[in-house]
Formats: C-alpha cells, sequence, structure tokens
C-alpha cells in the first residue's frame, strides 16, 4: 500500500488509465480542430468529438445535440443559470436555489441579483434536504428557473430530483440541477428526474480536468440559452471556442465507463464507506452529518466532536481528506454547507470529509479507519473542551473570549 | 500550506501537556479563544514564592500551529520569572515556529493565554492584573 491514502475524490479524482489512452492520439496525430470541415484531420476529430457526445448522451439518458461541452462544471454553471436568466427576462426574473449550493451556482445568483434578478435561497433541513413544501411555497409566477444540486460535495446528500422538477415544471419555471458529485456515480436520467438543464464535469469520474458539459433539453420544452463566450458559433452557438478534443475524448471514455461499472462499483463503495463509517462512530462524540439514506454511495462526512479539523489533519498525515474547518487569519469560518444543517460553529469546525474512489482498496480503508482513531485520541488528550466535557462542563455557559 | 518542521516538531510530540490544579493558590489558569472560532487555549502556570515559574501546562483545541504555540511557550515558561514571562511577544513565537502570515493569529492567542494566565494568579494572590492589549483579532 503506498502512502499517502487518496480519499478526498469529491475534490478530485485520478485519471483511469483507460481513460488517458482514449485520449493520447489526440494530442498527437489526431490533433485537428473539430471545426475544420474541408480535410481529414479535422473530421478524424469530430469523429471523436462525436463518439464522445455519444457515450455522454447515453450515460445521461439524452440525445447527442443536447450535450454542449464547456470548461467545466463551473462554467456549465454559469452558462445554464445566467443563459436562462437572460434568454427568459421576458418571462420573469425569479430563481430558485438553496443554501447548501456551490459556490459556482450561488455566486452566480448573486452576479444575477445585481443585474435585477430575485433570488430566493431554500434552506435545508437538518438532514441537508430541502423542503418541497416550502419549495411549492417559494414559487410564483415571475419564477423561471429552479436550480438545487443532486448530490451535495460536502456531505453527499442526494435531493429529491423528482420531486423537486415536478414542482418546479407546475409552475412553468424550468429545472436545473447541478449533477457533478452525481453524475456517473448514481444513475442521473435526465427524462426521468424531469431535468432541463444540467452541469457536470469529467474529473469527478476518472476523467481529465479542464471539460464539463451542460445538458440543454430540446424537447418538452425546447430550452435555449444565451451565450455568455461569444466567438466562432461552436456547440450551437450556445458556447463558442475550439473544442478540447483530447478532454471531450476522456470525458466520453469516463461516461462509458461510469455507465458499465456504476451498478457494482456504488455497491462496493458503500460497503467501503459503511465499514468506514461505523468503525469511526464508535468513537465516543463522533456524528455522521446528513441524511444517511438519501446521499451518494462514495462519500461520509463525519464530525469529531471537541477537536479542530485541520489540527486533525494534520495528524493523518498519511490520509488526504478535506475537513470543514479553515482555521486561517483571512476565513475563521466553517462550512456554510455544515452551518446549513444548523450544526454549531465548533461542530463545523470538528469536520472530516472522506471521499472514497474507484481506485480506493479496502485495506486502504483500514489504515485510514486505525489512522484517524489515533488521530481523533491524540487530539481529545490535547483539547481543553475535550476535558471539560469530561469533567461534566456546560461548555454552552462558559464567556469565551471572542476573538 | 506546508508546515515548518518545528511546528511538526511540536505538533508531533507535544511537550507539556496536562493540567494544573486551577484550584491552588499558586497556579494561574488563562483560556481564551472560543470554540466557534475553531480555537481554545489553555495555559496554566505554576509559580513559586520567589516568582518563577516552576511548572506550566497547556491544552489547545486548534489547528497545528496553535497546538505548536501553545506548547513552544509552556517551554519557554518553565523557569522564568512573571517578569520575563510578561515579555514574551508573539513575534518570537512566530520567529521560532516559521509560521506564516495567515498562522500570525496562532502565536497572539498563545501570547493571550501567558498573559491571562499571569493575571489569573495574580488576582489570585491580591496583586492587580496587569493591563491586557485588546485583542489582536
Amino acid at each position: 500500500m503506498e502512502l499517502p491514502i487518496y480519499l478526498d475524490n469529491n475534490a478530485t479524482t485520478p485519471l483511469d488509465p483507460r481513460v488517458l489512452e482514449a485520449m493520447l492520439p489526440y494530442f498527437t496525430n489526431k490533433f485537428g480542430n473539430a471545426a475544420s470541415r474541408n480535410h481529414a484531420f479535422g473530421w478524424v476529430a469530430e469523429e471523436g468529438v462525436d463518439y464522445a457526445r455519444e457515450q455522454v448522451a447515453k450515460l445521461i439518458g439524452c440525445t447527442e445535440k443536447e450535450i454542449i461541452f464547456t470548461s467545466g462544471a463551473t462554467e456549465a454553471d454559469n452558462l445554464g443559470i445566467k443563459g436562462v436568466f437572460e434568454m427568459y427576462q421576458d418571462k420573469g426574473n425569479h430563481i430558485i436555489t438553496a443554501t447548501t449550493e456551490h459556490k459556482a451556482v450561488l455566486d452566480t445568483c448573486k452576479h444575477l441579483e445585481k443585474l435585477g434578478a430575485r433570488v430566493t435561497y431554500l434552506n435545508v433541513k437538518e438532514d441537508g434536504l430541502i423542503d418541497l413544501q416550502e419549495l411549492e411555497a417559494a414559487m410564483t409566477e415571475q419564477t423561471i428557473l429552479v436550480t438545487i444540486m443532486y448530490g451535495n460535495n460536502e456531505i453527499g446528500v442526494v435531493q429529491p430530483i423528482k420531486e423537486i422538477s415536478a414542482i418546479a415544471h407546475k409552475y412553468g419555471a424550468l429545472f436545473m440541477t447541478d449533477g457533478t458529485q452525481a453524475v456517473g456515480k448514481i444513475p442521473v436520467d435526465v427524462n426521468a428526474d424531469g431535468i432541463d438543464l444540467m452541469a457536470f464535469t469529467a474529473h469527478k469520474m476518472y476523467g481529465p480536468k479542464g471539460v464539463g458539459v451542460l445538458y440543454v433539453r430540446r424537447k418538452n420544452p425546447r430550452v435555449k440559452v444565451t451565450a455568455q463566450i461569444d466567438g466562432g458559433g461552436h456547440e450551437r452557438g450556445m458556447r463558442s471556442g475550439t473544442l478540447n478534443v483530447p478532454g471531450i475524448v476522456g470525458l466520453g471514455k469516463a461516461c462509458e465507463l461510469c455507465r458499465l461499472e456504476m451498478a457494482s462499483e456504488a455497491a462496493r463503495l458503500s460497503a467501503l464507506r459503511d465499514k468506514l463509517e461505523s468503525a469511526l462512530t464508535v468513537l465516543e462524540e463522533s456524528y455522521v452529518n446528513g441524511n444517511r439514506e438519501h446521499r451518494l454511495p462514495h462519500v461520509t462526512n463525519i464530525s469529531f466532536k471537541y477537536v479542530e479539523g485541520e489540527g486533525l489533519m494534520m495528524a493523518m498525515k498519511d490520509l488526504a481528506v478535506s475537513s470543514g474547518s479553515a482555521c486561517t487569519s483571512a476565513s475563521l469560518e466553517p462550512s456554510y454547507v455544515l452551518k446549513s444543517l444548523g450544526l454549531s460553529d465548533d461542530l463545523a469546525h470538528s469536520s472530516i470529509r472522506f471521499g472514497l474512489g474507484r481506485f480506493t482498496t479496502e485495506a486502504e480503508i483500514d489504515y485510514a479507519i486505525e489512522n484517524t482513531k489515533k488521530a481523533v485520541l491524540h487530539l481529545r488528550n490535547l483539547s481543553p473542551l475535550w476535558e471539560m466535557f469530561k469533567d461534566g462542563v456546560d461548555l454552552s455557559k462558559i464567556e469565551w473570549a471572542e476573538h | 500550506m506546508a508546515y515548518s518542521e518545528k511546528v511538526m516538531e511540536h505538533y508531533t510530540n507535544p511537550r507539556n501537556v496536562g493540567t494544573l490544579n486551577k484550584d491552588s493558590k499558586s497556579v494561574g489558569t488563562g483560556l481564551v479563544g472560543a470554540p466557534e472560532c475553531g480555537d481554545v487555549m489553555r495555559l496554566q502556570i505554576e509559580v513559586d514564592e520567589n516568582n518563577v515559574i516552576t511548572d506550566a501546562k497547556f491544552k489547545t483545541f486548534g489547528c497545528g500551529s496553535a497546538i505548536a504555540s501553545s506548547s513552544l511557550a509552556t517551554e519557554w515558561l518553565k523557569g522564568k520569572t512573571v517578569d520575563e514571562a510578561l515579555a514574551i511577544d508573539n513575534m518570537d513565537i512566530v520567529e521560532e515556529l516559521a509560521l506564516p502570515p495567515v498562522k500570525i493569529h496562532c502565536s497572539v492567542l498563545a501570547e493571550d493565554a501567558i498573559k491571562s494566565a499571569i493575571n489569573d494568579y495574580r488576582v489570585k494572590n491580591g496583586m492587580e492584573p496587569i493591563e491586557l492589549a485588546k485583542s489582536h483579532h
């Protein structure tokens, strides 16, 4: 077993060697511009792109013409939200999203607020799921778009997408979802789920960085977005710019592998995740964050009360994980996602996200369990809060010197 | 961000972790920071009749730099007089541990903890508390 162990697959995933193999020719002899219509170099590149488009479409159950290639999920989120806002401004200016969305969605919405959009940020329940009644109550005639992520990047909860899209459609709004963490990991079908627009990216599913997709529905209804990058009119005019052919070919291959291996991989990863979770929640005062039934198979987020996340990660130095705590003078703010669940700041500071992936082995999980347990015990031995808790001191009654 | 070797060393083998009897007249206790800010330091000193710090203990909830800063502080405190201890400046800690700018607040917290422990000792023994500079945060 090689150290350190990578357990941060919600941040990014390693490239699958089979994906790399598919990409390589497109860096060298198949280097053509997919938009060159007049010679074989262009045709070969275009063929690669077309094939990839089919592979992607098959994974999410759409047609090839509904795939718009972008530089990643952030660009796709921007294009979807800004593009709908501009295209449908005659119909209304109201957008509904949730407080636990990725910054690519939240900051795009904030940007649009400056341009006249009215945005509703739905709170989530303690388990991280949105309240459907609250969503319905927020819908108005002015609502043009509901955008709610499929699976959350920090805690992995999966929103009730079918129910959400049904509510959006009932009031004549479009439904968009950020599928970055879900596509390729769990079955996502744009028709069964009622999705009108969806952003996702290759590097979260063992593909390369720098390439993503905005799915844009073409039938029932036909959705249009205003281009945010102007130029040569690529991607049916919705996203100009020479296509990243090797990246797109890699994305296609990654989608194909995910489609073929999803069922077995999800079963294997959720078993490993459950093993990790049960072993770590044996520790006193440790809590799993978010809904444990409706969630992605490969992630868990655990708070170890009375130890601080960043300090804890330092003791887990052979494990690459991430923490909801950011202890820098610039930002003492713990994760806004965890705070949205109603977690107190100290619990949010005490959280660790474990993200398993295709190349995670059982031996690595066993190692991670031992390493994490040791780290938590080491840190609690150093923690004045743990000592107070053990002595029966009510920490909420102490007047802390705020700083 | 990578931690300096000295931070790693203190973090892995922290000095003087523990608890002194906070009710003893010869012990001063400083508890600074707040759980919601992600760092809490408790630093204790034991002072003899000659005003010399004979023992120092700490416990810290926080990042590696916060733990290392308090560990180093206890190491420095032992054997110093209270007056010498008051002269410890957070920048001495920054320098010794090679803390990056984003971690300077950890050293500030350690300095606050020292001063707060000394004040606790002073008040317990009928002395005026010294004026503390306002928190740097």
